[in-house]
């Protein structure tokens, strides 16, 4: 799997391993790359493993810059 | 092609050329050459015939049972054939489980009960252990028409529509195998496309059931036939919330993944507004909706356009390598 | 994240594109270097998007399975067919690469061997876990996103004292890549679009040299429409400014500073080394192998395997010229005609991130009616 997807963490043990869920679908995931992450945090998967995590204040923006520029758009 | 690839079973481009290549100078006659969903005979009947393979047999929302009754009920129903006698073969290995063998029995009792078919005659033969995968079924069915699909009657502004949500069927069979550390709620739409065929008669000119290869496969099928290019938008294709999660997460084009229960019917601009809610009144159709048209505006004949969610417009391919092995 | 493909959205970014790429003295050339980007440009339409705004979009060395030399895939190939009870696992599109062995799949496995497709180099050391008496191979091909993976489950498996699992690694590593092309300069690049996921990974500054030694623009961007579009903007305000830099413009997803955790953990398990590319030929420093102590875990030694170095192509392929970017797959003689994704001629055509494949399926564009 090449592909990368932002998820939210439902699960997060001990041991790293855990799922997140996209989409309403649920996918196992390790997280051990990324310690700081807890559960509820939104991460990037990619084959398997949680690679980063999302920063929600600069993901709103970004939607933000977006809605802004689809009103300015006639 | 000296040996047989498991691609030539997708129903992709090797199992066109298949036909082509050698079905077609074998055997070709103007029924055949039709090569429509069904063959439809002189004298005002249909003649399908499906065989069914999936592995697992059961999973959620269907099993090789519903398949083998469905899947040939839907030949008959897009060909304008009302399904009516079917015949029902077996190839059992070796060793399968008796208590299987009777749940696959009743699903198929089941099936043929819901779609009013009654199941004429059949057959039953028995592999050595390992030369066949616990079940494999054969169903041909006859149906009478009450109407002939009419492809050369099909016009630039003629709309599209798409019964429902596309790889449900795939995705669920996908997943029951366990390949993929991922779990969802999404089931098989097997189902029988029965209350189609009303439509028929109100204006439905040409009809595909969905099933290997997906709606891009369906809709090229329909451009070879016709002089016009047809257009789909993305932003109108109905998908259901674990298809659109599994295509990003895996990889896969819903546009390719198989349903088993949902349709493509073609109408003309001034009944398709009344098909469509005709359609939705059916539970099986709640999600349906116009997904495009064929038009001559953009693009040339024989070409399937995509208009992207994003505006841009590119070419849809049908399917070149097999998606997934034995969802069907 | 759908506001990021709003066509009034992008329609509007389009716009501040080709009004900036008007004030430049040349017309830009964008070049990406990721097999998903490619696919993301190609399956939204946004190529001729971009053409007709002025911007020229051209593929690098994007797709790690496709600048894995063909020996590399012998030597995958020869696994499953030389050896007995040996379960070679992979990703699924290395399993039709083809060579002059023919590929994985078709290969004719030595008696009790198969291959597993898998999607997480977890999966391909369960399953080792589940049968210890077989020998599990994982076939591991990737850049800088997938490389941490891989050696977290090389650890993994060397701390659970497993002898029946190795790893066949092909990891490649981005700015060696980038250096690479610019010291050949074959083609003329006024700006990059930096891989959003491998930049997750290693952060912003081992492309700061791109800006500094060459004052080519760049910026690391995300896979929607919106993300892309963004990039480019600001790729060409950097060059109509004339302050070539590195731009963040995927900051939800990546830090600046990269993923240390990660970095460290691929530290640990490889070291760099003179790879040898399909295409682009030996570049210093550019691919991982396993660290001694981690030499167990090495399929090649393990399984006394010699890997030829390059191998070769399949004749007439010219991925490796689609791989440098000097031509588009449109431009090689088999592409579309003998070269088709039923009967692909090399690996361009069969990877999920080759240029050849995405250009083949999404690449027929159109352009809107008025």
């Amino acid at each position: 799997m090449c592909l990368a997807v932002p998820a939210k963490i439902t699960r997060l043990e001990e041991s790293g391993q855990g799922t997140v869920d996209y989409m309403g679908s649920e996918v196992k995931a390790n997280f051990s790359l990324v310690p700081k992450a807890r559960r509820g945090d939104w991460v990037i998967i990619h084959a398997g493993f949680a690679i980063s995590v999302l920063d929600e204040a600069e993901a709103r923006e970004t939607l933000q810059l977006f809605k802004d520029m689809a009103d300015a758009s006639r | 092609m000296k040996k047989i690839s498991l691609e030539l079973g997708g129903g992709g481009r090797l199992m066109r050329d298949f036909i082509a290549d050698r079905i077609i100078p074998a055997f070709g006659n103007s029924i055949l050459d039709e090569l429509s969903d069904a063959g439809l005979l002189p004298g005002g009947l249909a003649f399908t015939t499906d065989s069914y393979v999936v592995d697992p047999l059961f999973f959620p929302g269907g099993d090789i049972g519903r398949l083998a009754v469905n899947g040939t009920v839907n030949d008959l129903v897009v060909s304008g054939a009302e399904p009516l006698y079917f015949s029902l073969a077996f190839i059992l290995e070796e060793g399968l489980d008796g208590g299987v063998l009777d749940r696959v029995i009743r699903s198929i009792r089941g099936a043929a009960k819901a779609a009013k078919v009654r199941i004429v005659t059949g057959d039953t033969k028995v592999v050595r252990r390992g030369q066949g995968d616990k079940i494999y079924i054969n169903t041909a069915g006859i149906g009478r028409s009450v109407a002939r699909p009419r492809a050369a009657k099909i016009r630039p502004g003629d709309k599209i529509i798409l019964t429902g949500t596309l790889g449900d069927h795939s995705l669920a069979v996908m997943l029951a195998r366990g390949e993929f550390g991922l779990v969802s709620n999404v089931r098989s739409d097997c189902a029988p496309l029965l209350f189609l065929l009303p439509l028929w008669k109100r204006g439905a000119l040409w009809m595909r059931d969905i099933t290997r290869g997906g709606l891009a496969t369906v809709l090229f099928e329909l451009a070879e036939r016709i002089p016009y290019p047809i257009l789909v938008e993305e932003e109108k294709i109905p998908l259901s919330r674990p298809v659109r999660a599994a295509g990003d997460l895996l990889g896969i084009d819903p546009l390719y993944m198989a349903c088993e229960g949902k349709a493509v019917v073609i109408a003309p601009a001034s009944r398709a507004g009344e098909l469509l809610r005709r359609i939705r009144a059916n539970p099986l159709g709640r999600k349906a909706a116009i997904i495009g048209e064929v038009q001559d505006r953009v693009g040339r004949s024989g070409e399937l356009l995509l208009q992207t969610a994003s505006g841009g417009l590119r070419l849809l391919e049908p399917l070149t390598s097999e998606l997934l092995p034995r969802i069907c | 994240m759908k506001e990021l493909r709003n066509p009034k959205a992008i329609r509007k970014l389009l716009g501040d594109i080709e009004e900036i790429a008007r004030l430049l003295s040349r017309p830009p050339r964008i070049m990406e270097v990721c097999g998903t980007h490619t696919m993301a440009l190609f399956k939204h339409g946004l190529t001729p998007l971009l053409a007709d705004a002025g911007v020229e979009m051209v593929s690098g060395p994007g797709c790690p399975v496709c600048i894995t030399p063909a020996g590399i895939h012998e030597a995958a190939i020869d696994l499953v067919a030389e050896r007995e009870g040996l379960t070679l696992a992979a990703f699924g599109d290395m399993t039709r690469v083809p060579t002059r062995k023919g590929s994985l799949q078709t290969a004719i496995p030595g008696p009790g061997s198969r291959i597993k497709i898998v999607y997480s180099p977890e999966e391909a050391l369960d399953e080792a876990r589940r049968n210890p008496s077989r020998q599990v191979v994982f076939f591991g091909a990737g850049f800088e996103t997938t490389i941490p993976a891989i050696a977290f489950t090389a650890k993994r498996a060397a701390a659970e004292g497993l002898d029946n699992f190795s790893i066949l690694p092909a990891l490649w590593l981005v700015p060696p890549a980038l250096r690479a092309i610019l010291e050949a300069g074959e083609i003329a690049v006024s700006g990059f679009i930096y891989p959003g996921h491998v930049s997750a990974i290693i952060g912003a500054a081992p492309y700061g040299f791109v800006a500094r030694d060459h004052g080519i623009p760049g910026a690391i961007a995300g896979f929607e429409p919106g993300d892309i579009l963004l990039a480019v903007r600001s790729i060409l305000e950097q060059a109509a400014a004339g302050t070539p830099r590195v731009a963040l413009e995927y900051a939800r997803a990546m830090r600046a500073e990269g993923n240390p955790v990660a970095r460290a953990l691929m530290d640990e398990v490889f070291e760099p080394f003179d790879a040898a590319w399909r295409g682009l030929g030996t570049i210093p420093q550019s691919g991982l192998r396993f660290r001694e102590e981690y030499a167990g875990l090495d399929a090649p030694a393990k399984q006394g395997l010699t890997v030829a170095d390059a191998g070769r192509d399949l004749p007439g392929c010219r991925c490796g010229d689609v791989l440098r970017g000097i031509i588009r797959p449109e431009g090689c003689r088999l592409f579309g005609t003998k070269c088709v994704p039923d009967s692909p001629l090399g690996p361009c055509m069969v990877s999920y991130e080759g240029a050849c494949l995405i250009h083949f399926k999404y690449g027929r564009t159109r352009r809107p009616s008025p």
